[in-house]
């Protein structure tokens, strides 16, 4: 038995040790929020700079679940999250009115951009609009790259091809990846297809990508992201004076400085534009 | 390929200058995945070996369960402990989803049966006679167990490294369970993941060999254990 014994002896040691270690970093979760946001703010690297901030700040620890906006309105929907960053606004809008949210303020937007292959087979550089462009695409049988995962550049997606008078579902050139933005525009560079995607996660990957920006500009393409609480009325699990300080966060001054100011020493301009305060209506939509 | 060697650039960087964040994600992959290991440990060996023991009617079933078990896809353990684990869900009191505690629940759930499996084969695999002389040497039957899984430490050792194999690399369960939370919940293969995500490829590879690093550390320590001369 000996030789088995020195073997588990230190285990149990070690298994000890680390266990305590566990538990003591479990029992401060009641100071914890969860916070459901969409991958496009974690990709681009802006909740690393914001959410140590708010910490240090706040003395809350902040798990940061980074899934696509639809994902993080469903957490939100079971309670399962405490505040939602979130840039899909019909749905947001229909969150609130089920009575899921409350509190939903405008924090920030970007816009999306057509992106794609610099050799563009379905020739939609210059495009007046985002639906000349995918009208081109659909017409040219050009393979695009679909989200596919309910986030919020997908519903804005859907968004374009309804407008567009387009159902791209089952086509051959319409593939859904299912996969994050990052992934997504990876696979279009792979592919040689194209895509739709927030300009800032495209910018923060641009350097390894090969794909260029084709159409921007249209009013369509606003990326507008929202901040909103998880209803403690409906939900009284839910951390509500955290959920509060967060959001309240983000909208404050100086964390609408830092966002203005995000990126710009890395990529030559910011990612996001600082909203809060302001109406939807006032950036161009 | 250059990018795989600027990989391999950045791995060694990161070590050299023992990047904290890094240290710290290699620390949390190792502490949750042995942890896990040891929980299947004490779960499968024991389990096992009552099972490969003991004569009951379905036995043949319950192996065959097991073996299957030792299959168990990682995403499906990720979704169905996430369920539980939800705030609203049957252990949401505990509050420990996305936590390290969650990863190490659903990594020992997946290593359990592995572990489970290679047990009950090991003490099949033991000279059906060994048993009864053990037992005429006048060996208690508590002591019997002993002997045998004594006897049987060889293979065993090889399901702790398939087990831990099996955990330190899944992906699926910890992102979901742990939700792959910077400084707090994030292991070497979500970070991967993430990294690779963000087009940060060189990052990504650094992890993995950094991953692949820990991995043959482990696996060289038990491999040695396990080729010791036996004791006499």
């Amino acid at each position: 038995m000996t030789g088995l014994k020195k073997f588990l002896f230190p285990l149990i040691v070690l298994t000890a040790v680390v266990l305590t270690g566990v538990t003591t970093q479990a029992r401060a979760a009641s100071k914890a929020i969860i916070l459901a946001t969409t991958t496009s703010t974690q990709d681009s690297g802006l909740l690393d700079v914001l959410i140590p901030a708010f910490e240090k700040e706040s003395g809350y620890a902040v798990k940061t679940i980074a899934v696509g906006s639809g994902q993080a309105m469903a957490m939100g929907k079971k309670g399962e999250a405490d505040v939602l960053l979130v840039h899909s606004p019909d749905a947001e809008k229909k969150f609130i009115e089920e009575g899921a949210g409350i509190n939903r303020r405008l924090v920030m937007h970007n816009d999306f951009v057509i992106v794609g292959h610099p050799g563009d087979p379905a020739k939609i550089r210059g495009s007046k609009t985002s639906a000349e462009a995918i009208r081109k695409i659909a017409q040219a049988n050009a393979l695009f790259l679909s989200r596919g995962d309910n986030s919020g550049t997908h519903a804005k997606e859907k968004g374009l091809w309804k407008a567009a008078g387009i159902i791209p579902e089952g086509q051959k050139w319409y593939q859904q990846t299912g996969l994050g933005m990052g992934q997504t525009l990876n696979v279009a560079a792979e592919k040689k297809g194209y895509t739709l995607a927030d300009r800032g996660t495209y910018l923060s990957l641009k350097k390894t990508l090969g794909l260029g920006i084709l159409v921007e500009g249209d009013p369509l393409l606003l990326n507008i992201y929202h901040v909103i609480e998880v209803n403690p009325a409906k939900w009284p699990k839910v951390n509500a004076a955290g959920a509060k300080a967060f959001a309240d966060f983000m909208v404050s001054k100086k964390v609408q400085e830092i966002i203005g100011k995000f990126g710009v020493d890395k990529f030559g301009a910011p990612l996001f534009f600082p909203d809060a305060g302001k109406k939807v209506e006032s950036l161009g939509l | 390929m250059d990018l795989f060697w600027e990989g391999i650039a950045k791995a060694v960087a990161l070590l050299a200058a023992l990047d904290r964040e890094v240290l710290a994600i290699t620390w949390l992959s190792l502490k949750v995945s042995g942890i896990a290991t040891l929980i299947s440990l004490v779960i499968g060996i024991s389990s096992g070996t009552l099972l490969a023991l003991s004569d009951f009617p379905g036995k043949r079933l319950v192996i065959s369960i097991v073996n299957t078990g030792m299959g168990l896809p990682p995403v499906v353990v990720g979704l169905f402990v996430t369920i539980f684990l939800w705030r609203n869900g049957p252990f949401g009191f505990l509050e420990i989803l996305y936590t390290p505690t969650a990863m190490i629940i659903a990594q020992s759930i997946i290593a359990t049966p592995i572990v489970t499996g290679i047990t009950v084969a090991s003490i099949h695999n033991l000279p059906p006679n060994l048993k009864l002389q053990i037992l005429a040497l006048g060996a208690t039957r508590w002591q019997m167990v002993l002997i045998l899984i004594r006897e049987a430490r060889l293979p065993l050792l090889a399901g702790v490294m398939a087990g831990f194999g099996g955990v330190i690399s899944e992906v699926g369960a910890s992102i979901m369970v742990g939700g792959n939370i910077k400084g707090y919940s994030r292991v070497l293969t979500t970070a991967t993941v993430m990294e690779t995500s963000r087009g940060n490829f060189d990052v990504a590879i650094a992890l993995s060999l950094i991953l692949l690093l820990l991995c043959f550390a482990v696996n060289y320590v038990l491999t040695r254990i396990q080729h010791r001369k036996r004791p006499r």
